[in-house]
């Protein structure tokens, strides 16, 4: 992203111009714009990445794993146990989308470390359509599986009549928000990492610009490149889970309503 | 997700005319509005793909090596279970053997030292039993040969008597004698 130290102006790195979206292959399948993008091509090695350490890394499958498989078997045996510790049993059969939800999301954001790469869960719209999917997919499924009964998950038991219509409000209202507090909160931690890991890297050219006093002034925000690239590497596995362990908690309300 | 799509279009001729140039780089790109369509498709296209990929092909794999590991891990238990089983069996067998073994040990000792208990005491009676009679035998002996001896101190009694009357007086009287005698004797 060193590409955008030429085109502002006085500080010599946009921040934003790592999450600029570029057409890569124009393309347009029947009037839907399908343009092949830096965003696509970085979704793309995302799938291909998990799909390759998915595969390779079980190896010949074998019954004493070696370390590569250890991962994989780790991965799949962390995400079957948070399906079933926050979702229940019967939440099993969503494990294969829970399971691709989490790789896509933590190996998006892993690849969004490196730095020629493009974040592809730096984008709302990213977001918001991961999110919007579970929130229709949970909704569908507690209506599907319990019909008019699943409108409990709106009617918490044990609450006094007279508080009654305000908290089922509150209820709907939060409901309904969940979609946008599930995308934002994944978007907004991407984003503004990323952006902060930019604007001290400006703050470091702009201090090598300025010579040998700068050199001293340099070492600061250096230090502080180091310690958000960690922090960063914490958030976007965090994210990750994050994300993975609301759907649960949201599929879990499907299964289960009125608990 | 297709209605959303087709509002985003919408959305993207708005702001196509509003900014016609440069809209990437004049305003906030991930909201710019106009790549969320590409944006969608590709998501939808890729996210499709891992989803089948992982649960036509990755995830039932790992599955299998998981599920092959805990039935031989279960296997493995059951048959070192098994195998305590056959140990304990033995162990209690030989146990029982050795109890057995011991117990008739004991009644042999027990039956061997009766036996020569038995053999001394018949023994014993037997020699006793010898030595009572030879004890008798002895008496007898010892009773006849003091009569004997009695029957001669009377003989010589009464020849010395005789003797001594007949030195004396001149007048040997055997039958006066022996009166005498048995008077003295008796």
């Amino acid at each position: 992203m060193a590409t955008g130290a030429e085109q502002a102006g006085g500080f010599p790195v946009d921040p934003l111009h790592q999450f600029v979206v570029q057409p890569l292959i124009p393309l347009n399948i029947g009037g839907l714009d399908a343009s092949f993008t830096n965003a696509s091509l970085w979704m793309v090695v995302t799938v291909v990445a998990i799909t390759l350490f998915t595969m390779l890394g079980m190896g010949k499958g074998s019954m004493v794993p070696g370390r590569m498989q250890s991962v994989v078997e780790g991965f799949y045996t962390f995400i079957a146990d948070m399906v079933r510790e926050n979702a229940g049993h019967d939440a099993m059969r969503f494990f294969p989308f829970i399971f691709s939800l989490f790789m896509f999301i933590f190996f998006a954001n892993m690849i969004g470390m490196l730095p020629i790469a493009f974040t592809v869960t730096s984008h709302i719209v990213v977001t918001f359509a991961l999110a919007i999917t579970v929130f229709i997919g949970v909704t569908l499924t507690g209506f599907v599986l319990h019909g008019p009964r699943f409108l409990k998950v709106f009617v918490p038991s044990g609450v006094p009549l007279a508080l009654l219509p305000l908290v089922v409000a509150i209820e709907v209202i939060s409901y309904f928000s969940r979609p946008i507090s599930h995308s934002v909160r994944l978007f907004a931690n991407m984003l503004a990492g990323h952006i902060m890991l930019k604007v001290f890297a400006g703050f470091v050219l702009t201090f090598m610009a300025m010579g040998a006093v700068g050199f001293v002034g340099m070492i600061l925000p250096l230090f502080m490149i180091v310690a958000l690239t960690a922090l960063e590497f914490l958030v976007a596995a965090l994210q990750a889970y994050v994300f993975t362990i609301l759907t649960c908690m949201y599929l879990h309300d499907a299964l289960h309503p009125g608990h | 997700m297709i209605d959303e799509a087709m509002a985003q279009e919408a959305g993207e001729l708005t702001t196509g005319t509003e900014v016609p140039a440069d809209a990437h780089s004049s305003s906030f790109p991930p909201f710019d509005s106009a790549t969320f369509e590409s944006q969608i498709v590709w998501l939808v296209l890729s996210f499709v793909a891992l989803y089948l990929l992982m649960s036509r092909v990755a995830l039932p794999r790992i599955a299998t090596v998981l599920e092959e590991r805990r039935d031989r891990i279960a296997d493995d238990l059951d048959q070192a279970a098994q195998f305590k089983r056959q140990t304990d069996e033995a162990i209690e067998a030989y146990e029982k053997a050795l109890a057995e073994a011991r117990a008739k040990a004991q009644g042999i000792a027990q039956e061997t030292r009766d036996r020569l208990k038995d053999e001394t005491e018949r023994q014993r009676l037997e020699i006793e039993a010898r030595l009572a009679e030879k004890i008798a035998d002895a008496e007898k002996k010892i009773a006849a040969t003091r009569d004997s001896a009695l029957q001669n101190v009377r003989t010589v009694a009464v020849d010395v008597a005789e003797a001594i009357v007949g030195r004396l007086l001149g007048d040997n009287d055997r039958g006066a004698a022996e009166r005498a005698v048995d008077r003295e004797l008796a």
